[in-house]
């Protein structure tokens, strides 16, 4: 196991060396030249050429490469053309909101999608199974952005139930917390819970097609636990794997949902710094959500030696 | 009673009978043939193939669907109530909210079905060359597994920062996106089918390597290529409305329905017409394209039917 967990580990390094590749160079083909931006319009051509030595933008492509991990890795992210604050600050001050908008939606999407998936399997061919995959179809269709507007529109402005859009701090007490994050939650987790819903059913169609399904209904199991004890368990490593490859689908739809909503997070900082041509911020953002995203997935995939004990690579 | 024919000749020994026929058990049931059995068959093939045809007619003929100029302003016509003079009313600038969503089609679709074709094409590309060679597997893989962990919304995102927005800009920084998740799909199938006995078979009878991949692997490929591609056609509509609903997509000057529910974001809690005609046209066509090829994966692949 361990060298499995090793072996892992170490795979995960060239991927993030292609994601920071790709990112660097986006920075690197970005118009405009920070050196004449810095350099104002009084600038002669040799102030532009002193302060790009000084920048160390006249320097070739890998040794820039070299230079720009280096400073990842000592956590400087670079600086805003626009407000020039370092844009590590810049996203630690921006990271509580979409934090918790994604780990609300996260135990949302999961504690409803895996119950809608499990019954429609076990249900299967009957109206409840077509309503649970009718649903997945839709929710695949309908773009965060219009479920958000909807929500909006119905519980907010109509029924006057929850707050119309913003954030409030965690800190300032878990219920305006939660109210202000409901909504959003449930806009951006509805293609997700669709995937999620989508393969828990398959997966478990084809486990309870087991022997050994067959076997605990044999020996008298109830109906839950065949479900839950038997069945579930075994589908648990693909239901796992989706929920790991679907955050790629929050990440995305918080950009859209931050904005529907006015929630001031990473993805408000992203489309405001996509307006301002912002380009170390897109990309202290864009590398940050990859990160994370990577690691998420190593952590899913080491989580599989716990699921299914069989697993060795 | 018996209408049974004997031929000429055979006469029935005396004591014996003809037995009856018997009835059917089962009641007879009609062959769905024909391009009308095949849709009634499938269903969601004819839902959706319908919905989309209906897009696809609004989109071609926008201009004559009693349509105005979708960029005219009206200034002194602004955010009118849908009525008889604006059916689907008017924006902050007077344009009729109608004309756009109709025009709107065009970009939409556009970019749809560009992506798709595109992104099927190249990506359909790079997994033939990474199921056949074992180096550029190594190499390509690697690079598909850094690109695919760039959230694919993201991705778009930062392409578009760095160039202007353009519709063609659009497709080609979503087909980038896209690419990495069709090459690792033919890249898939290709390497199961290599180890198929026909394959096995053509090598040992000493068929030639490209003849291999273009006569005996690529036409196996295709099938899961085309489900594939109706689904990125889906997720493309929806990434490009999300582009121009941020302001990082098709430029503000052309209407498409991210565009106008960008620029209905500021009213929609007092006009919220302007949003939600684009939200309904956008939901519908990506529900048409997602039906289309639920409903193909259902009728070329059987088996996948119970999987997905």
């Amino acid at each position: 196991m361990w060298a499995y967990i090793v072996r892992r580990v170490l795979a995960t390094i060239p991927v993030m060396a292609v994601v920071a590749l790709f990112v660097f160079s986006l920075l690197y083909l970005a118009p405009g030249d920070p050196a004449a931006v810095i350099a104002g319009d009084q600038a002669t051509p040799d102030d532009v050429e002193r302060i790009r030595a000084s920048l160390g933008l006249d320097r070739p492509y890998l040794v820039r490469f070299g230079a720009w991990v280096w400073d990842i890795l000592h956590g400087d992210l670079g600086t805003s053309i626009f407000t020039n604050l370092p844009v590590s600050h810049m996203i630690a001050q921006r990271i509580e909101p979409t934090l918790s908008l994604m780990v609300v939606t996260l135990i949302l999407a999961v504690s409803i999608a895996v119950p809608m998936g499990v019954v429609a399997a076990w249900k299967q061919g009957t109206s409840i199974d077509r309503a649970v995959m009718a649903f997945a179809v839709l929710g695949f269709s309908v773009p965060v952005f219009v479920v958000g507007y909807l929500l909006a529109f119905v519980f907010a402005l109509e029924l006057d139930w929850l707050p119309v859009q913003g954030y409030t701090p965690f800190r300032e007490g878990f219920i305006p917390w939660m109210e202000n994050l409901i909504l959003p939650a449930v806009a951006l987790g509805g293609v997700y819970i669709a995937l999620i819903a989508r393969i828990t059913r398959a997966t478990m169609l084809e486990v309870l097609s087991q022997d050994y399904i067959r076997t605990a209904r044999a020996k008298g199991a109830g109906q839950r636990s065949i479900l839950f004890l038997h069945a579930l368990k075994n589908a648990a490593v693909p239901i796992v794997t989706i929920i790991g490859i679907g955050i790629a689908l929050l990440i995305g739809g918080a950009v859209v949902t931050e904005s529907v909503f006015a929630i001031p997070g990473l993805g408000r900082l992203t489309v405001d710094a996509i307006l301002r041509r912002d380009y170390p911020v897109i990309q202290g953002v864009v590398l940050l959500f990859s990160f994370v995203y990577v690691l998420v997935n190593l952590l899913i995939d080491l989580l599989y030696t716990l699921f299914d004990p069989r697993i060795r690579y | 009673m018996s209408t049974t024919t004997l031929p000429p000749g055979v006469t029935i020994p005396p004591g014996l009978v003809i037995a009856q026929p018997t009835q059917d058990i089962l009641s007879n049931v009609k062959p769905r043939r024909g391009f009308f059995g095949f849709l009634r068959r499938y269903p969601t093939i004819a839902i959706g193939g319908g919905l989309l045809l209906m897009m696809l007619f609004i989109a071609v003929f926008a201009p004559f669907l009693w349509t105005k100029d979708p960029t005219a302003l009206a200034p002194a016509l602004r955010t009118r109530e849908p009525g008889a003079q604006f059916w689907f009313g008017s924006d902050m600038l007077g344009r009729d909210v109608y004309s756009r969503v109709l025009y709107g089609a065009r970009v939409s679709l556009l970019v749809g079905f560009s992506v798709a074709f595109f992104a099927s094409v190249i990506g359909l590309t790079i997994g033939l060359i990474s199921g056949f060679s074992r180096l550029a597997d190594s190499i390509i893989m690697r690079v598909m597994d850094g690109m695919m962990s760039i959230p694919p919304i993201l991705l778009a995102i930062a392409l578009m920062a760095l160039t202007r927005g353009s519709v063609q800009n659009v497709i080609l920084a979503i087909t980038i996106a896209e690419v990495p998740r069709v090459s690792r799909l033919v890249r898939g199938v290709v390497l199961s089918l290599r180890e198929q006995p026909y394959v096995e078979a053509a090598v040992a009878s000493g068929t030639k390597t490209p003849v291999i991949i273009f006569k005996h692997i690529l036409p196996n490929t295709l099938a899961p290529l085309t489900v594939q591609a109706t689904f990125i056609c889906a997720a493309a509509m929806i990434t490009e409305a999300i582009l121009s609903f941020i302001g990082a997509g098709t430029p503000p000057i052309i209407p498409s329905w991210g565009n106008i529910m960008a620029e209905g974001r500021a009213l929609w809690q007092v006009k919220p017409y302007i949003v939600f005609f684009p939200a309904i046209f956008l939901s519908i066509t990506v529900l048409a394209v997602n039906l289309l090829g639920d409903g193909l994966r259902d009728a070329i692949d059987p088996r996948l039917a119970t999987k997905l």
